[in-house]
């Protein structure tokens, strides 16, 4: 098939963070420093991404800023024309340390928020965070930069949903993402103790919609459904190995974040294989390309352009097999797989990532 | 009201630049690339946050023919819609 150079590159460039969220995505085994890319290898990477067609460079992790080679990594991908966006959680985001990333090219910052309040806030990330991140904003706000605020939603902040949304306007975010927990690697094993019930989801709706009317122009607001309660899947990115690809802290290529969930795919390396090679010809950006590889009921879906057949990662995780229909879909046999989890009763106790 | 004395300029985080792998000028932002068309492109490349939609108009209209005020007016209306160009 006819495949198209990416737009985008997520660089996580290091697991270790700061924060102990509970439904964190990353993978429950994480890339230990010793073990992770070297400067020289992240320029490198940078470089062969932009001359592969990548305009966007999302650094993220983990926490980017544990990386003492930033400045480096963000001078290079912004020398090359890319547009750099920090994705972090604020915590050693001073503004002495944000003008020297703006003064080397920095575009834009995303900055996570687990909850309104302080106490709230600080109980989900398992560490001191919720002021530093307020400074963190006013450091972003001050330097003229885009800021947005990035927040997941579950069964613990679901509440706070209105505050959230205040603190936002409080920060001045430009953009404000409000997705509901995805089910990938830590978050899976927390899944009973985050899946917001029916209530809470019914209660978001109006708010977010009010909000995003009110907000309009000043605002932009993004609401990532919680798709376990829908009765079509997301959407596959925009397919897979079709805009997007990400590289792990090791060097590890993955067709998306979550991919290295799925362990019957052969993963490549930047360590021993170019990036040019692993997009075009790897098998793992290859195994899901375009419709090939469907079976029924997405092989003759009238879906099956828009959603692709659903997340591969989440097809892998709850049937085994990462080309079946994505089990969020109402037409997919092995709805049920959902509908159990879905009926299965809550779980009190979170625990935290470590 | 947007009208021929209105300033246009590329809205903060927005970058106009030019992609060699795809030899085409592209929009950079948040979250986003578009590929603006050859017309879009001459519009904003002169959006400096200075000019005005005539200033504009007549700077086009030094280097192609038949440039429209009102033409030029509907890009940039179309690409404030898009959140690219903002209004001072």
């Amino acid at each position: 098939m006819d495949v198209s150079p990416p737009l985008g590159l997520l660089a996580e460039l290091t697991h270790r963070c700061p924060l102990h969220c509970p439904y964190c995505s990353n993978p429950v085994e994480l890339t230990t420093r010793d073990a992770e890319l070297s400067t020289a290898d992240w320029v490198s990477v940078l470089s062969q991404a932009r001359e592969l067609g990548v305009l966007q460079v999302h650094l993220s992790g983990g926490e980017p800023l544990a990386r003492p080679d930033l400045p480096e990594l963000v001078a290079h991908a912004s020398a090359l024309g890319c547009y750099v966006n920090l994705v972090t959680s604020g915590l050693g985001l001073t503004a002495d340390r944000l003008a020297g990333l703006v003064e080397l090219g920095l575009a834009h910052v995303q900055l996570s928020a687990q909850g309104a309040t302080r106490e709230r806030a600080d109980l989900l990330a398992g560490a001191k965070a919720h002021d530093r991140k307020l400074a963190a904003a006013a450091a972003v706000k001050a330097s003229g930069l885009p800021l947005s605020l990035n927040v997941v939603l579950h069964r613990r902040n679901h509440d706070q949903l209105a505050g959230i949304i205040e603190l936002a306007e409080r920060m001045g975010a430009d953009r404000l993402e409000l997705a509901n927990t995805q089910y990938y690697g830590w978050a899976l094993r927390n899944r009973d103790a985050l899946m917001p019930t029916p209530a809470q989801l019914a209660a978001a709706e109006p708010v977010v919609r009010a909000a995003v009317a009110r907000l309009r122009g000043t605002m932009e607001i993004v609401y990532v459904v919680a798709d376990y309660h829908e009765p079509y899947p997301k959407p596959c990115m925009y397919g897979w190995g079709a805009r997007q690809l990400t590289v792990a802290p090791d060097g590890t290529v993955l067709p998306c974040p979550a991919a290295s969930a799925i362990s019957t795919l052969q993963l490549s390396s930047v360590r021993d294989t170019p990036l040019a090679e692993i997009w075009y010809r790897s098998s793992s950006f290859n195994a899901y390309r375009g419709e090939d590889w469907m079976a029924e009921p997405c092989r003759t879906c009238d879906r099956r352009g828009l959603d692709f057949g659903g997340c591969r990662c989440q097809a892998f995780l709850l049937t085994g097999d990462a080309a079946a229909t994505d089990p969020v879909c109402s037409r997919s046999p092995q709805r049920p797989v959902v509908d159990l989890v879905l009926a299965r009763p809550p779980v009190a106790g979170l625990v935290m990532r470590r | 009201m947007i009208t021929a004395e209105s300033v246009p300029q590329l809205r903060r985080g927005v970058r106009l630049t030019f992609d060699h792998v795809r030899e085409t000028p592209v929009l950079l932002f948040p979250e986003g690339v578009l590929v603006p068309n050859a017309t879009a492109a001459a519009v904003l490349e002169l959006c400096d946050g200075a000019r005005s939609v005539t200033e504009i108009t007549t700077a086009l209209a030094q280097r192609y023919s038949g440039v429209v005020a009102q033409d030029v007016l509907s890009v940039l209306a179309r690409l404030g819609e898009r959140r690219v160009v903002a209004w001072t």
